[in-house]
């Protein structure tokens, strides 16, 4: 029996009785990060490391969790158990499980450039890679951060020009702190949503330095703040919470801006080609370093990426799983 | 490039209409004179020609970013543009170029001539040289079609902010057969008019719908009805011996449709005539579905001449021994149509479309619900004092149209969109019911909204049947009204009948699939409405 099987609640390891990232109710469960569709609610117990437990707790509430530092080795059963940084947002991990010598690395999400606030990723070897594929296609091919950050200030600088309030959307727990720690305060002030706010809080109390911000209260309006910057969750942005701030310019934040007509059907003014997800350099690297050659891929473009790296001489399948990652409908939900 | 790359940015980066407004008249107040005139010539639709296969470039492109081009083909649908996946999929540039837009396209279009190779090697290499923006629009420019959300109208806008012309003077300019490559930026916008060429046409009226009662419009005495036709709006010109057939899409379509050459025997030359182009039958004008047979033949046999013959029927004289006459009120403009034409003979192709008398909006009211028996799709109304304007504008001139016909049918089939609408299911193939069967009847594209379109995405997502490349076979489970024009027998069609504008005009939640109409309901539909 493989040390990692694929169920109907997640992912299980059977010598020792837990699941990664379950997506039913189960008593122990490993968590890779704090997203949603990875740190579901209804557990018995939970383990993820020391930097991805606060937001779990601010997001789940009264949980049972422990905690472990990036790279010790836990016995649980007879399975050893470590996270490794997998670079995706604060505190999260690739899992790597060894059951007898078997070695396995549950991805979660990841993305391989350091963005300077989440601990780089770094790649563990293995003979058998959970991966994610939601940009898995050789069309995304990310900028790196400093350019990206250089045409928001830039963007961010025209709007102050043109007496416009720029107003950029993002996820609110990784993206929205690594693009406020990638803009330039010399600006203007930078006003945040209360989404937003939350996890800056949760992340500064922690220990995370982010740049200062205002919380948008519901008196506030455009003119208190000159020459601000607004980061809101993508939602937001068309809401009558947006009207208060006057004549605004949107943009969005996201690896799928890479694609114009997905841009387009935003309707925003601009969109920026940013991920918290590795690109297709990226999934390739990262997979060719582990190393492995049994590759599973849990969710994005899993059926054309897995028939690439089939033809490519890795043996990938597809595994099906309730992650979504960034998925374009969560992305018009949120 | 840069320039133009620039430009392309300034459009692409706003959703407003004044800044891409301003950004264009900028650049026609700048940029070197050869490329503005290409940038008009390919935001009017004219465009180098294609210099190489779309296959040719997949292959290509794929070849350099170093994939297979399965992979290629399975991203294109999902980027939605064939230029901006090919963008995507390369490596980034590794020098610089500077060559302007013209030269590019002087570049692009000497390829034609080459063998295979040397286009392969010119394209390539162009790839190395050119930042994405740059090489998106390269790729454009190959490709042909350079639709990138630009209108005519908006760029003529721009034209007269940057020259400081008569906006409606500029659109007449801009109209006709004029190549970009042998024109120069003084002879199509700054010199004296009076070497127009002899084909080229006036801008099209074009009606907005009216969409309350007519009774607001004021006293029906100052009003004109006519029947609105269900052909090809037109434009037939006989000017220094020769004729020109256009059609609104500023098409030339004078070899389509060779009837019309006698016109020029019967009129005097000097007159422009605005109509509709339709097949004329023993019973008077045919439905669309008669013209479509003649539509996409650039050359017409014999007999589908005889059986299918055209003529233009005429509703507006715009010019008269050669004078412009689009200022002169339509009742005069039809007085002087009637005097011009009513006494054609058949074979001149040219008929006078009547009017519809009517002495109150009750009368017109009743009168255009027997629309679908005169084969029209219901009426105009002109304004009696109306002059004869450019473009599509609210006030003197309204399509007032049936109501649609409507049917219940449940979704089959759904496939993805392209550019704004790529990764969604935008695509979908509807069924009636034939006993426990489902019968494909029609598609439709459009009337859900982004939100409507988001949800059947998610839910074809998840009840996918069957895939035949890129068509989704999906659970029969949702029922749509089917909103349509008009209905016609058809030996091309499975069900047997064809729909004129078919759409989605309502999402019937409400509606079980056994409560769909049925093939039954739809033969009965043809009997009473084909």
């Amino acid at each position: 029996m493989p040390a990692l099987t694929f169920t109907d609640r997640g992912i299980y390891c059977a010598a020792g009785d837990f699941y990664i990232d379950p997506w039913r109710p189960v008593d122990r469960a490993l968590i890779t990060h704090g997203h949603a569709d990875h740190a579901r609610p209804g557990m018995g117990r939970y383990l993820c490391t020391d930097i991805a437990a606060p937001v779990l707790r601010h997001r789940l509430g009264d949980i049972n969790i422990e905690t472990v530092p990036y790279g010790a080795t836990l016995t649980l059963g007879a399975a050893q158990v470590s996270f490794h940084p997998a670079g995706h947002v604060p505190g999260s991990a690739q899992i790597r499980v060894e059951v007898k010598g078997e070695v396995w690395v549950c991805s979660g999400d990841y993305k391989i450039e350091n963005d300077g606030l989440s601990t780089p990723f770094e790649p563990v070897r293995c003979h058998h890679f959970i991966t994610e594929s939601t940009f898995g296609l050789p069309v995304f091919r990310w900028q790196p951060q400093a350019d990206v950050a250089h045409q928001i200030n830039s963007w961010w600088a025209a709007c102050v020009a043109q007496g416009k309030t720029p107003m950029l959307g993002a996820y609110s727990l990784g993206k929205a702190q690594r693009l406020l720690t990638m803009l330039d305060p010399s600006i203007g002030p930078i006003l945040t949503h209360g989404a937003v706010e939350n996890t800056n809080a949760v992340l500064r109390a922690q220990g995370v330095t982010l740049p200062d911000t205002l919380h948008v209260t519901p008196d506030m309006t455009g003119k208190d703040h000159p020459n601000a910057l607004v980061i809101a969750p993508p939602g937001a942005l068309g809401a009558d919470w947006a009207k208060r701030f006057g004549t605004v310019e949107t943009g969005f934040a996201s690896g799928w801006m890479a694609l114009r007509g997905i841009r387009r059907r935003r309707g925003g003014d601009r969109g920026f080609v940013i991920s918290d997800h590795a690109d297709w350099p990226g999934l390739l690297s990262a997979i060719k370093e582990t190393e492995a050659e049994n590759i599973y891929v849990t969710h994005g473009y899993t059926e054309i990426f897995t028939r690439y790296l089939n033809e490519a001489g890795w043996t990938a399948a597809v595994v099906s799983t309730e992650y979504e990652g960034d998925s374009l409908e969560t992305e018009s939900a949120a | 490039m840069k320039q133009f790359a620039a430009l392309f940015n300034a459009l692409d980066q706003t959703t407003k209409t004044k800044p891409k407004v301003a950004a264009l008249a900028a650049f026609f107040a700048e940029a070197p004179e050869a490329d503005r005139v290409w940038t008009i010539a390919m935001f009017s639709g004219r465009r180098p020609r294609r210099a190489v296969t779309t296959t040719k470039l997949r292959e290509w492109a794929a070849e350099v970013a170093g994939i297979p081009l399965w992979l290629f083909e399975e991203a294109y649908p999902i980027v939605g543009d064939l230029a901006e996946t090919v963008t995507l999929v390369l490596p980034p540039a590794d020098t610089v170029s500077n060559q302007g837009l013209t030269q590019w396209i002087d570049t692009i279009r000497a390829l034609s001539d080459q063998p295979e190779e040397v286009r392969k090697s010119v394209i390539q290499d162009a790839w190395t040289q050119l930042e994405p923006t740059e090489r998106f629009l390269f790729n454009k420019l190959i490709t042909g079609g350079f639709r990138i959300g630009i209108s005519q109208k908006l760029m003529t806008r721009a034209l007269a902010q940057a020259t400081d012309k008569d906006e409606a003077e500029l659109a007449h300019r801009l109209m006709g057969d004029w190549d970009p490559a042998q024109t120069s930026w003084h002879d199509l916008i700054e010199a004296e008019d009076s070497a127009a060429g002899a084909s080229r046409p006036y801008p099209f009226y074009l009606a907005y719908a009216l969409e309350d009662a007519p009774e607001a419009l004021g006293a029906p005495q100052d009003w004109q009805a006519e029947w609105k036709w269900d052909g090809i709006r037109g434009q037939v010109i006989l000017r220094e011996g020769q004729h020109f057939v256009w059609s609104r899409g500023e098409e030339l379509m004078t070899d389509r449709f060779p009837e019309l050459a006698r016109a020029a025997d019967f009129l005097p030359m000097g007159t422009v005539l605005d109509g509709e182009l339709l097949v004329w039958g023993e019973d008077g004008p045919q439905s669309f579905n008669a013209l479509q047979k003649r539509i996409g033949r650039k050359t017409v046999p014999k007999k589908l001449l005889q059986e299918a013959p055209v003529c233009l029927y005429a509703y507006d004289l715009l010019e008269e021994h050669g004078e412009d006459l689009r200022g002169l009120p339509f009742s005069e403009r039809r007085a002087r149509l009637e005097a011009l034409c009513s006494a054609l003979p058949p074979e001149s192709a040219v008929r006078l479309a009547p009017q519809v008398p009517f002495e109150t909006w009750e009368d017109l009211a009743t009168t255009r619900l027997t629309a679908r028996e005169v084969q029209a799709e219901g009426l105009m109304l002109k304004r009696a004092d109306s002059p004869y304007l450019v473009g599509r504008k609210k006030g003197d001139w309204w399509k007032w149209k049936l109501d649609p016909l409507t049917i219940d049918a449940v979704m089959i089939y759904a496939q993805s969109g392209h550019g704004r609408r790529a990764n969604l299911f935008t695509d979908f193939t509807f069924a009636v019911r034939n006993g426990d069967d489902l019968v494909p009847f029609t598609k439709a594209y459009s009337g859900l909204t982004d939100d409507e379109f988001r949800k059947i995405t998610a839910w074809v997502k998840k009840n996918t049947l069957q895939r035949f490349g890129p068509v989704r076979q999906v659970t029969p489970e949702h029922v749509f009204e089917i909103a349509f024009e008009g209905i016609q027998a058809s030996t091309r069609h499975k069900s047997g009948v064809a729909l004129r504008f078919p759409r989605m005009s309502r999402w019937r939640h409400d509606k079980p699939v056994g409560e769909a109409n049925t093939l039954d309901d739809l033969k009965e539909m043809l009997n009473t409405y084909g």
